[in-house]
């Protein structure tokens, strides 16, 4: 039932000076890329991706940017909050060679789908990508999992001086993917579309929501495709028919919101 | 060859190819978002209730899911009618029915919105006189019976295209506001809206939703909507469209009895997925054939002795 069950924060970590990581009991299976709905009391709920997935144990990583997720960052260990899901379809993660590429908060649900993978036996390769190396959070985390690892920065703080997607492109030339699989700003997940001419692409997207399962409407993209269920990860034939991918998104009203 | 059963209907001059139409705030954010409903075998969609400014709703939890049904309070977000034209026009290619809602918490603003919902083109206006949980909005215009006179007969005398209104089970008095829709000119009744309820949450000791009161939908107010719309049935002469609770063949079967040439399905899309429509449908006709109804129409109000 999508009644949020009450869990207590039982770890609070701060990744960097604006982000953190709670995780609380939570037991089940979820695919990374599926998300919760957090219901931080007397304030909001919001989607949130998963950012751990142990089998009892699951935590979410994000960053405080407006007024839900500053009344978050300001709970602690022992603090309670709702969690409803996991909702969503998460990444099918298959094939030989997986070029992942997070960016921003993104970086916080690539890192399980990059476990995952290694798991697998899937050589798998991640661009983190930040503004500057004070952003920068689970380097070692990535650097541990036996993918191969690159940091970019826009301000070449740290690693490759540019956007992830332009490392992205230089490493596509270099090696051979069959797969790319991202999160992170739209614009940038636009541009790697672009860039995958036969290779397979799945994005995960994010809007704003409000129900989560499906019957709003509010998380619409395209003909009609719920971000909450379809989604939110997309692949690149949906996402080259959803005139909506990398241009807009809607607010709490319905208006168009440009990126 | 000829299907076996007609379930096509009609209300006021609205002809629909089957009774299901989208119940109005789900899956209506946007044109694409009407078309896959269509898809999925709707007859017609009701948009989103549209008011004249841009109005964000509630923060979340807007809702949440009961052992019965599902209980939310959205708060009338809409983009507002200017943004909202855009939809009506990019679903118009379909050439399906469709009802604009509007919301306005006095006649003048429900006249401003249905002028511009027609000239947008829809084919029909809903009168959303019945959300249970908006301030000045919606049930509070809905509750008294002259200013539902009001807003209608002003609405009528500037649109040609029908006009329906949307009532709710929070009032006294239902079939005297049914009663004062007619007489103001209405084209239809709508009935009913979601029911006013809460839920608090034990661990939290806090109501779940924002907006700590909402309105509960779902299969556990199918038999309230069946008892307004037969009610409304016994005293007025214009057509009714059902809502509440409407998950199967059956459920719609239920309100036609009682009175409805239509029935709407909202919350019935998150039990039985999108395509709810096609597979109501489906019950019906089935339904229809075990009984031997060839048509639908034979069956609208056939409860009433």
């Amino acid at each position: 039932m999508s009644y949020p069950a009450v869990k207590e924060i039982i770890v609070s970590r701060k990744e960097t000076s604006d982000i953190k990581t709670f995780m609380f009991e939570y037991p089940g299976k979820i695919v990374p890329g599926q998300f919760f709905m957090i219901w931080i009391p007397s304030a909001d709920e919001i989607p949130m991706s998963v950012s751990y997935i142990d089998k009892k144990i699951k935590g979410i990583t994000f960053r405080k940017v407006g007024e839900a997720t500053n009344a978050l960052f300001n709970l602690k260990e022992g603090d309670k909050i709702g969690i409803r899901g996991p909702y969503g379809n998460g990444f099918k993660i298959k094939g030989k060679e997986i070029l992942f590429v997070g960016g921003g908060t993104g970086i916080a649900m690539i890192a399980p789908a990059v476990e995952e993978a290694v798991r697998k036996d899937i050589s798998s390769t991640v661009i983190v990508g930040v503004k500057n190396k004070n952003e920068l959070f689970f380097e070692n985390r990535f650097r541990k999992s036996g993918a191969k690892v690159y940091i970019s920065t826009d301000d070449g703080s740290k690693g490759y001086k540019g956007f992830a997607s332009d490392l992205a492109k230089e490493l596509l030339n270099k090696d051979k993917f069959n797969s790319i699989l991202t999160c992170g700003p739209e614009v940038m997940m636009k541009k790697l579309l672009g860039l995958c001419r036969n290779i397979q692409f799945q994005a995960s997207l994010e809007r704003y929501m409000k129900c989560g399962i499906g019957l709003c409407g509010q998380c619409c993209i395209g003909e009609g495709l719920r971000v909450c269920v379809e989604g939110p990860v997309f692949d690149g034939k949906t996402l080259k028919n959803v005139e909506d991918f990398g241009l807009y998104k809607r607010d709490a009203s319905g208006r168009k919101i440009r990126f | 060859m000829l299907p076996l059963v007609d379930t096509t209907t009609r209300i006021s001059s609205l002809k629909l190819k089957n009774p299901t139409i989208l119940a109005s705030g789900l899956m209506d954010e946007d044109a694409g978002s009407m078309k896959r409903v269509i898809g999925c075998g709707a007859g017609a969609v009701v948009t989103k209730s549209i008011g004249l400014k841009p109005r964000e709703g509630y923060p979340n939890p807007t809702i949440v899911e009961l052992e019965c049904g599902i209980l939310n309070a959205m708060g009338l977000p809409s983009p507002g009618i200017k943004e909202y034209g855009e939809e009506i026009r990019k679903f118009k290619s379909l050439k399906v029915p469709l009802i604009g809602s509007i919301f306005g918490s006095n006649s003048k603003e429900f006249v401003e919105l249905s002028k511009k919902m027609q000239d947008y083109g829809a084919n029909a206006l809903e009168l959303n006189m019945s959300c249970p949980h908006a301030k000045g909005y919606g049930l509070e215009t809905g509750s008294d019976p002259k200013l539902v006179k009001e807003i209608t007969s002003k609405v009528k005398d500037l649109v040609n295209i029908p006009v329906f209104v949307k009532l709710s089970s929070n009032v006294s008095d239902l079939a005297g506001i049914a009663k004062a829709s007619e007489s103001g000119g209405a084209d239809g009744i709508v009935a009913i809206n979601t029911i006013k309820a809460m839920k608090i949450d034990l661990e939290l000791r806090t109501p779940v939703l924002a907006n700590k009161i909402g309105g509960y939908s779902g299969k556990a107010i199918k038999p309230i909507g069946v008892r307004c719309v037969y009610e409304i049935a016994e005293v007025v002469d214009i057509p009714i469209i059902g809502v509440g609770g409407v998950t199967t063949g059956e459920d719609a079967l239920e309100y036609i009895l009682a009175g409805a040439s239509a029935v709407q399905i909202g919350t019935g899309i998150y039990y039985r997925e999108l395509d709810v429509f096609k597979k109501v449908c489906r019950e019906m006709e089935n339904w229809m054939k075990k009984h031997n109804v060839k048509k639908l129409s034979e069956l609208i109000g056939a409860s009433h002795t």
